[in-house]
């Protein structure tokens, strides 16, 4: 079942055409990795599917980005409704300078859960299905800025697991990791697949052909190639795309 | 139960209307200022406010001249400037060009604490300490004159040029000065050659600063530069400033309505118009250098 | 002799020049002190922090200054404090980049620039008189909260500019409000800088004389305030009195109201950069 729908999507910065006619859709409980050289719009795209280019000035957008067969951009579209529903994880790890359970708690307490074991419950649960809980249990109350950069990222995701998203966006995660911490975040990602439909922007090559079902080419701006991932890496039908996975660019 | 996008509605607005009340003092200041200046240019021409060389509104005689006012205010702001420039620059050189990072650190919130000392308590330092030292130096010199409160303003505003000058001078890249000292220079030479001249603007706007805060400043020249009203240049001489006069009358007992009360808005107003030109002349410069270097 | 010598001696004297300007503030702030304190530190007893304000000297204390100045830090706090904040946010968080925020901007660049007697002439008119409040604390209040309203809203600004773009988006990313980021968020991470600032900004009104002078607080109070409309004098006030007395005595009491004035205002200094210090360690993100 498609989840996510864009229709002829034009964005602009200002004057700045940045993605153009940009059609694609994605199937739920599927990876999808966009790949591309910097600039190419990747990350602007990732993020119009929650809405975090309202901030930029002089963004807009044409076209048609469905999420559950609803337009995203309308008026009576709640923004903070969405963001629940299509959680994201930053380059960076950015934890709120705050303690570990606060950060996974956040989510659930800006939605107005007043229930105490009600949140203790799904932040165990949270960051269980991140992975982390056997290395914090004992440490929830210490700051989150005390953890690891790796943990510090699932702990990224715990959080954003905690409000039961649908969709999560992945803009790098493991850019800013090291290799271990990558691949644990690569296995977190496989684990997660069965329930969340994700979507991940990278720069590594080899981890959208490790992790993903499907990827997409960006270039300029253009969406020059969307195959499986399979396919795309090894048998690319267009030439950019050929010159990109091969090293040529980039 | 009021809907998310409304509460979030209302608290913009609150905050907006505490933002706004920043424009309503600006012109809660100007419409003071100006309608009671204006009633008492209603009685008092404005040819004879600026030309009258007399002072003496409390008199039996009375005198609408601001000019005295001005050279006092004058006097004692050059005497404080010419004091602070040169001692809070050097200040600002030595911290940022040859002190130790760890010596800046304690010395720099020193100097802020000579900020903190309220004016009040300059003003008793000036009476009492720096006035009766100056005697001893120059003879037949009054109680009250314009000199020591001058130089105590001066002592005064030094963490300000010395402050705002470091900071001028500490933004400046590193590799500004790597390039003067690649070149053999000494430390003097980067500082005077290179580091100054780039911040020149920063070190420039931390001395209008400086004169705006002179020209305003009241409890010091209150107290130990006199209530004498005359038109002088000599700095042994008591004066009286803008401010002193204004406080003068507020101690008193001034009709209100009268043409005296109007008079402490009259010359608040010829204060606020070199105090505005002043502040608005730092501003433009400060701006125009941001933009020169981002 | 050649050039390199004559330039490094060039350099040598100026080093020592900077070291004795430095040392030449430090050193007449040390020597005031210790004027102050011999004046001035017998003065101080029990009685003089306890007695009311007197004609004779010796039986003279600053009871009415020392319970006015805790008024007058209260009431501003009460008023300055959540209007300064609240503009501050409105201004770094809310404001856009247009030229009705730029107009703000350098009215607030004005404003701090304006003489604080100024202000006392725009309380007098406004609150003395339109407002009806008189020569009363409240009157003196909102005076001074005006006049330290742009060091807050400065410091404010400041403080929101340092917290990293990144936990915006964190919390955005949550599906958080607008105001809950900026309350559950991105204040806490502000709040050193902005307490900084708000201590600084009341210690400078804990300070001022001139505009309580102007807008007619009185010298002499001869009772305890009771209410925010009662008349009062502030520790300056009654400094300032005293300063302009010619006899000795008066003289000795002014020196020993500073050393109790000083005290607090340095104090206050103290705490607010140790908060500065401490605040800019954990800003690290």
């Amino acid at each position: 079942m498609k989840i996510i729908e864009a229709h002829h999507v034009d964005i602009f910065y200002g004057t700045n055409h940045v993605l153009k006619d940009i059609n694609m859709d994605m199937k739920e409980n599927t990876v999808t990795a966009f790949i591309g050289p910097s600039g190419c719009g990747k990350s602007t795209f990732l993020r119009t599917f929650n809405r975090m280019n309202d901030y930029i000035d002089g963004f807009r957008k044409e076209g048609e980005i469905l999420i559950d067969g609803k337009e995203i951009y309308k008026k009576n579209v709640r923004v903070e409704e969405l963001r629940q529903e299509v959680g994201m994880v930053f380059q960076k790890p950015n934890p709120f300078p705050k303690s570990i359970f606060e950060n996974v708690a956040y989510g659930l307490k800006i939605r107005g859960e007043k229930s105490k074991k009600a949140i203790e419950e799904r932040v165990e649960k949270s960051l269980k299905q991140a992975a982390l809980w056997n290395e914090v249990k004992d440490i929830l109350h210490k700051p989150a800025l005390s953890l690891s950069g790796g943990q510090q990222q699932r702990l990224c995701i715990a959080r954003t697991l905690a409000v039961k998203p649908s969709i999560i966006l992945m803009d790098e995660p493991a850019s800013a990791l090291d290799p271990i911490s990558t691949a644990k975040i690569e296995e977190l990602i496989a684990e997660l697949k069965e329930s969340y439909t994700i979507v991940i922007v990278t720069h590594n090559m080899h981890q959208a052909a490790r992790v993903s079902d499907k990827t997409a080419f960006f270039y300029l701006g253009e969406l020059i190639e969307y195959e499986k991932t399979k396919d795309l890496f090894t048998n690319p039908k267009n030439k950019q795309t050929e010159n990109y996975i091969t090293g040529r660019f980039g | 139960m009021i809907s998310r996008k409304k509460k979030e509605r209302i608290i913009e607005g609150v905050l907006a209307f505490c933002g706004f009340t920043t424009i309503l003092t600006t012109v809660g200041i100007i419409w003071v200022l100006l309608s009671e200046s204006l009633s008492f240019f209603s009685d008092v021409s404005l040819f004879d406010f600026l030309t009258d060389k007399e002072w003496t509104p409390l008199f039996t005689q009375k005198h609408y001249g601001i000019l005295p006012l001005l050279s006092g205010t004058f006097l004692t702001t050059f005497i404080a400037v010419v004091t602070a420039v040169p001692i809070g620059i050097t200040i600002a050189i030595y911290l940022s060009e040859y002190a130790p990072k760890s010596f800046r650190r304690n010395v720099k919130p020193a100097l802020e604490l000579l900020a903190a000392v309220p004016t009040v308590v300059y003003g008793f330092f000036a009476l009492t300490v720096v006035t009766p030292f100056l005697q001893t130096i120059i003879p037949g010199l009054g109680s009250f004159n314009a000199l020591s409160a001058g130089l105590v303003m001066g002592i005064m505003i030094i963490p300000l040029v010395s402050s705002l000058s470091e900071d001028a001078l500490f933004a400046l890249p590193k590799s500004l000065r790597e390039a003067s000292y690649g070149m053999g220079a000494t430390r003097f030479q980067t500082a005077f050659r290179v580091a100054v001249p780039a911040a020149s603007s920063g070190i420039v706007v931390s001395v209008i600063l400086a004169v705006a805060r002179a020209l305003g400043e009241t409890m010091v020249v209150a107290i130990a530069a006199g209530q004498q009203p005359v038109l002088t240049l000599d700095p042994r001489d008591s004066v009286e400033t803008i401010t002193a006069y204004i406080v003068q009358v507020s101690l008193g007992d001034v009709q209100h309505g009268s043409v005296e009360y109007r008079t402490i808005f009259a010359a608040g107003m010829t204060l606020f118009v070199f105090t505005f030109a002043l502040n608005q002349f730092s501003y433009w410069i400060k701006k125009k250098y941001q933009e020169k270097y981002e | 002799m050649s050039n390199l010598s004559i330039n490094r001696i060039i350099d040598t004297a100026f080093k020592y020049a900077g070291i004795f300007c430095t040392f030449l503030g430090l050193a007449l702030l040390a020597l005031f002190i210790g004027d102050i304190l011999i004046d001035g530190f017998h003065r101080i007893d029990w009685d003089f922090l306890t007695n009311l304000p007197s004609r004779r000297a010796e039986k003279a204390g600053i009871l009415t200054a020392w319970t006015g100045t805790a008024w007058i830090l209260g009431l501003t706090s009460i008023i300055a404090i959540p209007l300064g904040v609240a503009a501050g946010i409105y201004l770094q968080e809310y404001g856009k980049k247009n030229r009705l925020a730029s107009f703000v901007e350098v009215n607030i660049a004005n404003l701090a620039g304006v003489p604080s007697i100024l202000y006392g002439l725009l309380g007098l008119e406004i609150f003395g008189r339109v407002l009806h409040l008189g020569g009363s604390l409240l009157a003196g209040a909102f005076t001074l909260s005006l006049l330290i309203l742009p060091i807050i809203i400065v410091a404010t600004r400041e403080a929101l500019k340092a917290v990293p773009n990144s936990l915006r988006e964190a919390s955005y990313g949550m599906g958080a409000t607008k105001w809950q980021t900026i309350w559950l968020q991105i204040l806490p991470a502000a709040s050193g800088g902005v307490l900084t600032g708000i201590i600084l900004a009341l210690s400078r009104a804990v300070g001022e004389t001139a505009p309580l002078i102007v807008i007619g607080a009185l010298a002499y109070v001869p009772f305890v305030a009771t209410s925010p409309m009662d008349e009062f004098t502030v520790m300056p006030m009654q400094i300032f009195n005293w300063v302009s007395r010619p006899q000795h005595e008066f003289l000795v009491n002014g020196a020993a109201a500073i050393i109790i004035l000083l005290v607090i205002t340095f104090a206050m200094n103290g705490i607010a950069i140790y908060l500065r210090n401490k605040w800019q360690k954990k800003v690290n993100w």
